[in-house]
């Protein structure tokens, strides 16, 4: 790869580096505007000659959000569900993806198949049955309601992508294992789930968006208990049609931002080569 | 995909790429190899997907079908009023509405637009990463990685003050006074498909550029040797390479645009002024959660189920004529 690079030539070469950095600035602007935003004083966000920058920053609307509103709370909340989402669905897709890699087992093709069609199914359409499921199960206005249908949806492309990565530890590995006298689950827990572990965790990545993200379940299954809200709705309660209060709704946002931010950095590495791997295969 | 698996060995031993590409058709593939047949073991390491994916998904298609078939509004859920199987009376009920129609239209052109403006935008950047330094290239992913990881909610919001009327710095810029982007029709779906691309090309660009790493060097250098454009290496080369990669990012950009919620409901205000902004998914929840008609909602979600379904099984088929296996 290095040698095609050099044979771009120069000035082209040039030109690319500008547009990628223009192209980087662009793309981050959204995201460098809500932190300016959260970070202005009130009077500054509501003129109609936005400046770039701003002179006396201030954490107001930080303060206003935290306390006005249960927005801690909520923040908590949020963690919950999605830590119990990626947990739960990065042990059982790890099973199941051992199980369809390593055995050769009738259905196999089948079941497949019929993960890549459950990720097609639109999660949303099925707001309705689930809503009905939660209530005869008595878990509407519980964190339970929200949790468990992002594991049922997360699971399919978990399987999916970690196919990729268990399929990459070599076979020679589990007969030695084997040989060596290990069981099946010593082989299971101690030799494949730490090879296969960066794996998980980016695939992780994405059962901790959808679940992080969610608006529409806990918007239908949360209706009376506040207290078991999530960040999305409590990130619309600053957000009023008519006179949205900016300040507050930049704030929450980058509160709501921020930790899969920090997670997409720790995991960026493996993110780039998982996708990679999990495609190729 | 086998192609490309047996492209990065070859890479990697730097042996010229064609005579290492295609092992002769009679060795048996690796993958081929007889498997230890575990008997239970397998059944038991599927036993919780199987038994979450029963409870949470199928079971409740199985009840969006039936409920699609009942007459199912605040009355019968409450049981003040017996439930009453209908056939297709809603079905027809939603046919013969002129909006359905409409949103129907919407939807599909909405999500075309978006998942054409997402591998345009993921790939032409993909291509570009491999063509910048170091530097640029952190820069890039870094913010790339920013927009993806940001939440849809926050995304929406973000982007309608970016683009507010009377705050906003968008307007300013393009000197377009306090023009209300939310107003029209099109110019709603297009601050919408906007932010759409933003969030979901980073998935495109990421996974494209993995898969052209992936190419062996000399490839490129042969083409680039013979006096190949740009366009013309991406065109006869790296596309027909990754055209197991670039299959899956589109259906994956289908079904994730074709699905989009959060970013209508927040950026329109529920479906835009008399629901114009309104696609199939919104819709649903406005005729099940609004106004109580949950078996219209259901049959809608029955629509958009069959739509995707349909997509899937054209992928797959596409998948098995190109000889892939699973």
């Amino acid at each position: 790869m290095s040698r095609v690079r050099l044979a771009v030539r120069r000035p082209w070469r040039l030109a690319a580096e500008v547009t990628a950095l223009l192209v980087a600035a662009v793309v981050a602007f959204p995201l460098y505007w809500m932190v300016l935003g959260a970070l202005r004083p009130a009077g500054e966000i509501e003129s109609t000659e936005p400046r770039p920058w701003t002179a006396s920053p201030t954490l107001d609307s930080f303060r206003r959000v935290f306390e006005q509103h249960d927005f801690g709370r909520y923040f908590v909340n949020s963690l919950v569900v999605a830590g119990s989402v990626v947990l739960a669905s990065a042990l059982i897709a790890f099973l199941a993806a051992t199980a369809v890699t390593r055995f050769r087992f009738r259905f196999r093709t089948t079941l497949l198949i019929m993960f890549l069609v459950a990720q097609m199914v639109p999660v949303e359409a099925l707001t309705i049955p689930l809503f009905f499921l939660m209530r005869d199960f008595g878990l509407l206005n519980t964190l339970g309601s929200l949790i468990l249908p992002h594991i049922a949806f997360s699971l399919p492309f978990a399987v999916w992508m970690l196919r990729g990565f268990v399929r990459a530890v070599p076979e020679s590995l589990e007969e030695a294992a084997y040989l060596d006298g290990a069981s099946r689950a010593r082989f299971l827990w101690r030799i494949l789930l730490p090879l296969v572990l960066p794996g998980l965790v980016a695939t992780s990545v994405f059962s901790f968006i959808s679940a992080w993200n969610d608006f529409l379940f806990a918007k239908s299954f949360i209706i009376s208990d506040t207290s078991q809200s999530t960040l999305p709705m409590a990130l619309l309660v600053f957000y009023k049609p008519d006179e949205p209060d900016w300040g507050g709704v930049m704030a929450a946002s980058t509160v709501m931002t921020v930790p899969v931010l920090v997670f997409f950095v720790l995991v960026q590495r493996r993110l780039v080569s998982g996708l990679g791997g999990a495609v190729k295969d | 995909m086998r192609r490309t698996t047996d492209v990065a060995p070859a890479a990697k031993r730097s042996a010229p790429a064609t005579a290492a590409r295609r092992p002769p058709a009679t060795t048996p593939s690796r993958r081929g190899a007889p498997r230890p047949r575990g008997g239970w073991t397998p059944w038991l390491y599927l036993a919780p997907a199987l038994a979450v994916l029963g409870a949470l998904l199928v079971y409740p298609v199985y009840q969006l079908g039936l409920i699609s078939f009942l007459e199912y509004t605040q009355a019968q859920v409450s049981g003040g009023e017996p439930t009453r199987f209908r056939g297709l009376g809603n079905y027809t009920d939603l046919f013969a509405d002129d909006q359905f129609g409409q949103v129907l239209l919407a939807t599909v052109g909405f999500a075309a637009a978006c998942v054409l403006g997402t591998l345009a935008v993921g790939c032409a950047l993909a291509v570009l990463l491999t063509r910048v330094r170091a530097l640029p290239r952190l820069a890039l992913l870094l913010a790339a990685l920013g927009a993806w990881a940001t939440p849809t909610i926050t995304g929406s919001t973000v982007w309608l003050f970016l683009f507010d009327p009377d705050f906003g710095p968008v307007n300013r810029l393009l000197g377009l006074g306090d023009f209300s982007w939310t107003y029209g029709r099109y110019s709603a779906f297009l601050l919408v498909l906007l932010e759409v691309v933003w969030c979901s090309f980073p998935f495109v660009m990421i996974t494209v550029y993995a898969g052209i790493r992936a190419v062996p060097g000399e490839v490129l250098e042969a083409a680039a040797l013979d006096g190949a454009s740009q366009w013309r290496i991406w065109r006869s080369v790296l596309a027909p390479m990754l055209r197991p990669i670039l299959g899956i990012v589109t259906v994956q950009s289908v079904i994730w645009d074709f699905k989009v919620f959060t970013q209508i409901y927040v950026m329109t205000g529920g479906g835009g002024i008399a629901g114009q902004n309104l696609v199939l998914n919104v819709y649903a929840y406005q005729k099940a959660f609004a106004s109580s008609q949950y078996s219209l909602g259901s049959a809608i979600g029955v629509v958009m189920l069959l739509l995707l379904l349909a997509v899937t099984l054209g992928y797959l088929r596409l998948l098995r004529r190109q000889g892939e296996d699973l």
